[in-house]
């Protein structure tokens, strides 16, 4: 293992934990675009707005930080995929602007018209963003980016990998925050909410079981090598998120609530890493190799350097955050 | 001399006067447009994730140290506004990171081992700020007093540190050093020399301060224009002095500072400074033009103060500028963006001294009166000074970025082959001033929303949810029915 790769892997620690948080507060936002009409999802709205209120901006900046490796440790890669899925990448730009800024809004918004306007934009765009990001891995994973870039600005992302891709993130996204937020009721004591989401919990696993299934076939025709790789290397990853998205399932339907939360991310984590693992070594599809695209060692290092300093500093941080916002710390509204 | 000359070499490099050569792509013109309105979009909130936060910690510390609560509130006040513009900051700052690979990759590809390792540092700055602007906001009422205050300074830290990062990266364009190129591909990269390039403190040190004055004079102007409206209690007062004070000590320094970034740019960057001062030819005993603009490389109307820019730049009038002549014609700026640069210089430097005069104008009435002033025409020139100083800041990068052009990074990288080959960008930007358009009518909304309430009902107001009628009570969480 060289150093582009120890990079490479510190980057992927982050796709993974923007999978994780990040994905958590988008299926939030899906939950709340379908919780109904303003009287009856007023509920579950109230407890997706305490719930994220106070992490998700955090939980959005590991996006940053992705980013920012990426660009900086493997420009070459940033700007095949920027040139090649620049429609996707507008799109879920869009969704970012709209959600943040639909989110922050109804929070200080006191009258229902201005807060259903701006919580449809959150929820809406909380929809749209994991779709295009998952669409986005399709791309990249079906090797429909080229190591140059200037794909094909339509092919790259409407294409049936794709497609799956972003499915399975807005599903794998609702799927998360079902049970995170059927664990925030609890805290509640409000039973009839920790009901209501432990049954979307139920929906969502089995929605993700018959995407993944469906996902089996269309992987395999379209994207042989990554079919091949999920299913050798990959297969141990496969097999925890199967298992861990049935017990999942299971405690949810039997009303359990112990470690619910961290089986259920532990399944979203096991397919994120399985498809780091089948993709590996490749930074882009199997025609661009990590240290192909990698800066010189000095950035690298640097980024190795800024990754340690996260280490120390930003998860201390994160977790008193954490801490903090579960023990009812801070204060729900402002 | 010599140091003229070096940045000179910089602006002949062999391998981009080739490329020179050849024209603008068509979609040069919508993607620089597109930056620009959304640069000088995020560049408003700036100051705000910056100095706002600093000027709610003084009023926090006031209001804890001598127990004040007309403070206290104001620190609650202006931590619920920080987190409504830091937020879109945060989002407006996120589409900036996209559309450097979108638009510019010809500068992420070419230099992003280079140009991306500051942004990786401002990365960690701000998932700082964003982890304790959460904790101070949501903290209120909640952590112990004091605890609580010191959750607020990593917030104020950070954001330094956040925009010294991204001012490196922008200040490594103007002054690039710090790589080792081979074909054209950065093959080694001094770090240290990257992040503190040339341009760095004179650029850092002068945003930092043009931060915290627009964001002192724009919180100072909400209460004048509320004491112009009969509000006169000691909550605007004190909110009123907070933000005035700070800005106004910070404007003495910004004036030194900028003469000082002045000269610098002279001695670093020529042709910058050729532009500033509208020179066409090389000589001495340049006069200052204030006004004119640039039309077939020659100056029209304007009004020349005679030896002053060799005086200012060089401290006698011999002193030699350089004109845009010394520039190589296929990388020389063109007469509209020489205009835009000189034009933009003069109305920062005059908004600046419009600001000093407002400081002084201050103290004087203050001097004569011993206390805070209600002169009707100071408080209108107050409650405006917020958007003179956002004028200043947005015409000071109009001259750090349209100064540098054609060149992205100088010398190296010309912005025409920075830009994408991807096609019709227009419908892109006519969507993007839409989106922005919204974004920013919706922040002013739920901002003055915000401030009536704060008006009619105070600050405790229950807290209505999502709906008509709230399910849980206001501060129902979790801890409390444990």
């Amino acid at each position: 293992m060289n150093l582009s790769d120890v990079v490479a892997l510190v980057m992927f620690v982050g796709v993974v934990a923007y999978a994780l948080f990040g994905g958590a507060d988008f299926g939030a936002g899906f939950w709340d675009l379908t919780a109904g009409g303003a009287e009856r999802g007023k509920n579950a709205r109230h407890l997706v707005d305490l719930s994220i209120g106070p992490v998700w901006e955090a939980n959005h900046t590991w996006l940053i930080y992705c980013l920012v490796m990426l660009w900086s440790g493997f420009p070459a890669a940033f700007v095949a995929i920027t040139t090649t899925l620049y429609l996707p990448l507008m799109f879920a730009a869009l969704g970012i602007v709209l959600r943040g800024a639909g989110f922050a809004f109804r929070k200080v918004s006191v009258r229902t018209p201005q807060q259903r306007l701006n919580g449809t934009l959150f929820a809406a765009s909380s929809v749209l963003t994991p779709y295009c990001f998952g669409s986005i891995a399709g791309g990249i994973a079906s090797g429909r980016v080229p190591s140059g870039g200037n794909g094909d600005a339509v092919t790259s992302w409407l294409n049936p990998t794709s497609v799956l891709g972003g499915i399975l993130a807005v599903v794998s996204c609702a799927y998360l925050a079902a049970f995170y937020l059927a664990t925030a009721a609890h805290r509640l004591h409000d039973a009839d909410l920790e009901r209501y989401f432990r049954g979307r919990a139920l929906l969502a696993g089995a929605v993700a079981g018959v995407v993944s299934i469906a996902g089996i076939f269309v992987l395999r025709t379209d994207a042989p090598r990554l079919f091949h790789q999920l299913s050798h290397r990959g297969l141990p990853l496969m097999v925890l998120a199967t298992l861990c998205g049935i017990v999942g399932m299971a405690g949810a339907h039997l009303g359990r609530r112990t470690g619910r939360r961290e089986i259920a991310a532990l399944a979203i984590a096991a397919v994120v890493v399985g498809w780091g693992v089948a993709q590996y070594p490749f930074l882009l599809g199997t025609h661009l190799r990590i240290h192909e695209a990698a800066a010189p060692d000095t950035t690298l290092a640097v980024l190795l350097g800024v990754a340690c300093v996260a280490a120390l500093i930003i998860l201390p941080s994160l977790i008193l955050l954490f801490r903090l916002s579960g023990q009812g710390r801070l204060r729900a509204h402002i | 001399m010599s140091r003229h000359h070096a940045s000179m070499d910089r602006v002949l490099h062999p391998v981009s006067k080739a490329l020179a050569a050849a024209g603008d792509p068509s979609q040069l013109l919508p993607a620089r447009e597109q930056m620009a309105f959304t640069l000088g979009f995020h560049i408003i909130l700036v100051p705000f994730g910056v100095a706002l936060t600093a000027l709610m910690l003084i009023a926090h510390y006031r209001g804890l140290r001598h127990d004040d609560s007309d403070a206290l509130r104001l620190a609650r006040r202006w931590s619920k506004v920080a987190a409504v513009l830091v937020a879109v900051g945060a989002i407006t700052g996120t589409v900036l990171s996209f559309e450097l690979g979108i638009l510019w990759p010809g500068l992420m590809g070419d230099y992003g081992a280079a140009f991306g390792m500051p942004f990786a540092v401002e990365g960690l700055f701000f998932f700082l700020e964003a982890i304790f602007v959460s904790i101070y906001l949501y903290g209120w009422n909640r952590l112990p007093p004091w605890a609580h205050f010191w959750t607020g300074v990593p917030v104020v830290l950070a954001s330094l540190g956040g925009a010294a990062a991204v001012i490196a990266a922008n200040s490594w364009m103007n002054q690039p050093g710090g790589i080792t190129l081979r074909d054209g591909h950065v093959t080694a990269v001094r770090p240290l020399r990257v992040f503190f390039n040339g341009a760095f403190w004179y650029e850092t040190v002068h945003m930092l301060l043009a931060a915290y004055i627009v964001a002192g004079f724009t919180v100072a102007g909400v209460y004048a224009a509320g004491m112009l409206k009969g509000r006169r209690d000691r909550h605007h007062r004190l909110g009123f002095l907070i933000g005035f004070l700070v800005a106004a000590a910070a404007i003495p320094v910004q004036i030194f500072v900028g003469d000082t970034v002045a000269r610098e740019v002279f001695k670093e960057e020529p042709a910058k400074f050729a532009a500033i001062e509208l020179l066409p030819a090389t000589g001495d005993h340049v006069p200052e033009n204030l006004g004119g603009f640039l039309v077939d490389g020659k100056v029209r109307y304007g009004l020349p103060v005679p030896d002053m820019a060799s005086i200012l730049a060089g401290f006698t009038p011999s002193t030699e500028i350089r004109g845009l002549e010394a520039i190589p014609p296929e990388v020389r700026p063109t007469d509209r963006s020489v205009t835009i640069v000189h034009l933009a210089f003069d109305v920062m430097v005059g908004t600046t001294f419009l600001m000093l005069g407002l400081v002084l104008w201050f103290a004087w009435l203050w001097w004569r009166g011993r206390t805070m002033p209600t002169n009707r025409w100071f408080l209108r020139g107050a409650a405006l000074s917020g958007l003179v100083a956002v004028v200043c800041l947005e015409s000071g990068w109009v001259v750090t970025e349209v100064g540098r052009q054609p060149w992205t990074v100088v010398g190296l990288l010309l912005t025409r082959q920075a830009v994408t080959t991807q096609g019709n960008l227009w419908p892109l930007f006519g969507a993007t001033v839409v989106l922005y358009a919204a974004v920013g009518t919706g922040a002013v909304l739920v901002l003055r929303a915000m401030a009536r309430r704060w008006r009619t009902a105070g600050d405790e107001t229950v807290y209505v949810p999502y709906g008509p009628e709230q399910p849980y009570a206001t501060s129902g969480t979790a801890g409390e029915e444990r």
